[in-house]
This record gives C-alpha cells, structure tokens and sequence, in this order.
C-alpha cells in the first residue's frame, strides 16, 4: 500500500494536532502512567544520594559522617523515605508492564485491579521496609 | 504533479528490517532487560541499605566491602544507570522538541549517567579493596 505525503501546499500548522491530557476524562491507569514516569526521574535524581553517600564512605570518617548526619535528618528521612517508596511504585509499574508484554492483563477491570493494587503494594512494601529498618537500627 | 507525491514503499518495507531509523529496537529490549535485572537486585539494594543503616565508618566499610555485597551493588549501579539513561532519554525526547536543545540534553543525560556509574563504582571497589 502506497502511503501518501501531506500535499505541499497546505502550511503544516493547519493540520490536525491529537488533544492534550487536559481534553480526556482521568483515569486511573493514566494516573499510573503518570507517575510510572514521574516516580522514574525521581529515582534518576535520587541515584545521587546512593553516590553521595558511597563516595564518602570511600573517601573517609569525616566526610561519611557529614552525610550521615545529613541522611539522619528529618529532611533526609523525609527524601529517603520518598525514595523508597519511589524506588518500589517504579518496581510495582515495573511488574505491570512486564504482564502487558506478554498480552495480559489488558481487561478494563484487570487494568483497574493492576493499577490500585500497585498504590496498595507500593505504599505496603514501603512501610515494611521502613519498619523492618527502624526497628533494626 | 502533487498526485504523484507520494512514496511508492510500502509500510513493511520501511519497517522490515532495521526499520526508517535503522535502528529502534535495541532500546526497547535493552530497557526491558535491565528492568527484569533490577527487579532482584532493587531488592538486594534495599535489603543491604537497611541492614547498613546506622551502623558507624567502619561497621559500613565492612559491610559494603564484602564481595557479595560489593558484587550486588556493582551489579545493581550497572544495570540501573543504563536503564535509567534509557528512560530519560525518552522523557526528553517526548518533552524537548527543539532539535539543539535535545541533542544537549540527550548527551547531557548520558554523561550523568556515565559520571554516576563510574564514581558509584570506582567508590564500592575501593572500599572493597581496602585502599
């Protein structure tokens, strides 16, 4: 089948753009999707702390002390904290796509289990981490 | 003559194999794959965070110089800057659309992740090595 170009003489601006997010109705797996990218550039930006904090530990006491200090803030609590949980809402979308490339899980009621079981198991993991961590430190 | 403005290949010939770009699918698997790697090593990155958390210099060194750990760590940095490169790279190519600006960003993107990877790991192998 032959594919026909735009005609030439018609400006591009004129033809049809698709509509942008704010035209569409929200839904939950557009929410997911949403944040299946946001929580991925967090994670790009927190890969500095993981960094930061292996390069004082080679480079010694005092500097590893500082980040410590730093980390064991309330500030550096509240950034590891969202990290985590970052780190396992990205694992958790992480899964559902790994089940859509296989062809499952594509049922509007399945799409809608993926999606609020992936909030519950991200916030669930993220607590018993945090738990598990604190209870042990 | 606009009638015969048009390309006479037909869609499977311009995708079969390399495709337009003569290239495209390496991302898409290379993202896939370190994906399935990060899921178990994520896990062993969390579990080695939690149980080095507040432990002091030296209690921290040793853990993170054990070769399990070190490995795991390695392993982890590895997979995960490629991944996330990967995964950058296609944010700024939806959001970026002016062509200088991309070209900045896209090879901004791969020297943070390249500068990441390599102070992650030169960091665990000296601790491991004892330097």
């Amino acid at each position: 089948m032959a594919e026909a170009k735009a005609p030439t003489s018609q400006p591009a601006h004129s033809r049809p753009l698709s509509p942008h997010l704010q035209i569409y109705r929200l839904t939950w797996t557009m929410v997911m999707s949403g944040m299946h990218r946001a929580t991925g550039g967090a994670l790009y930006i927190g890969t500095l702390l993981l960094v930061i904090w292996l390069v004082a530990l080679a480079t010694g006491p005092r500097a590893f002390d500082r980040v410590q200090w730093f980390m064991g803030s309330w500030l550096g609590y509240l950034i590891l904290f969202g990290y985590t949980w970052a780190l396992l809402h990205h694992m958790m979308g992480g899964l559902r796509h790994f089940m859509w490339d296989f062809g499952k899980g594509f049922e509007p009621k399945e799409r809608l289990m993926l999606a609020k079981g992936s909030l519950v198991a991200s916030a669930a993991l993220t607590l018993l981490v945090w738990v598990v961590g604190l209870s042990l430190s | 003559m606009s009638q015969f403005k048009f390309s006479i290949r037909t869609p499977a010939g311009r995708v079969r194999g390399l495709g337009s770009a003569r290239s495209g699918t390496e991302h898409f698997w290379l993202q896939r794959l370190t994906a399935v790697a990060n899921v178990p090593l994520a896990i062993a990155f969390i579990i080695i965070v939690v149980s080095v958390a507040g432990r002091d210099f030296e209690e921290a060194r040793l853990a993170v110089g054990q070769p399990l750990i070190a490995i795991l760590l390695l392993l982890f940095i590895l997979s995960g800057v490629i991944h996330m490169r990967i995964g950058m790279q296609v944010i700024i190519e939806d959001y970026v659309h002016s062509e200088g600006a991309k070209v900045v960003a896209v090879m901004a993107n791969t020297f943070f992740a390249v500068a990441i990877g390599a102070a992650a790991t030169f960091a665990v192998l000296k601790i491991a090595f004892g330097i």
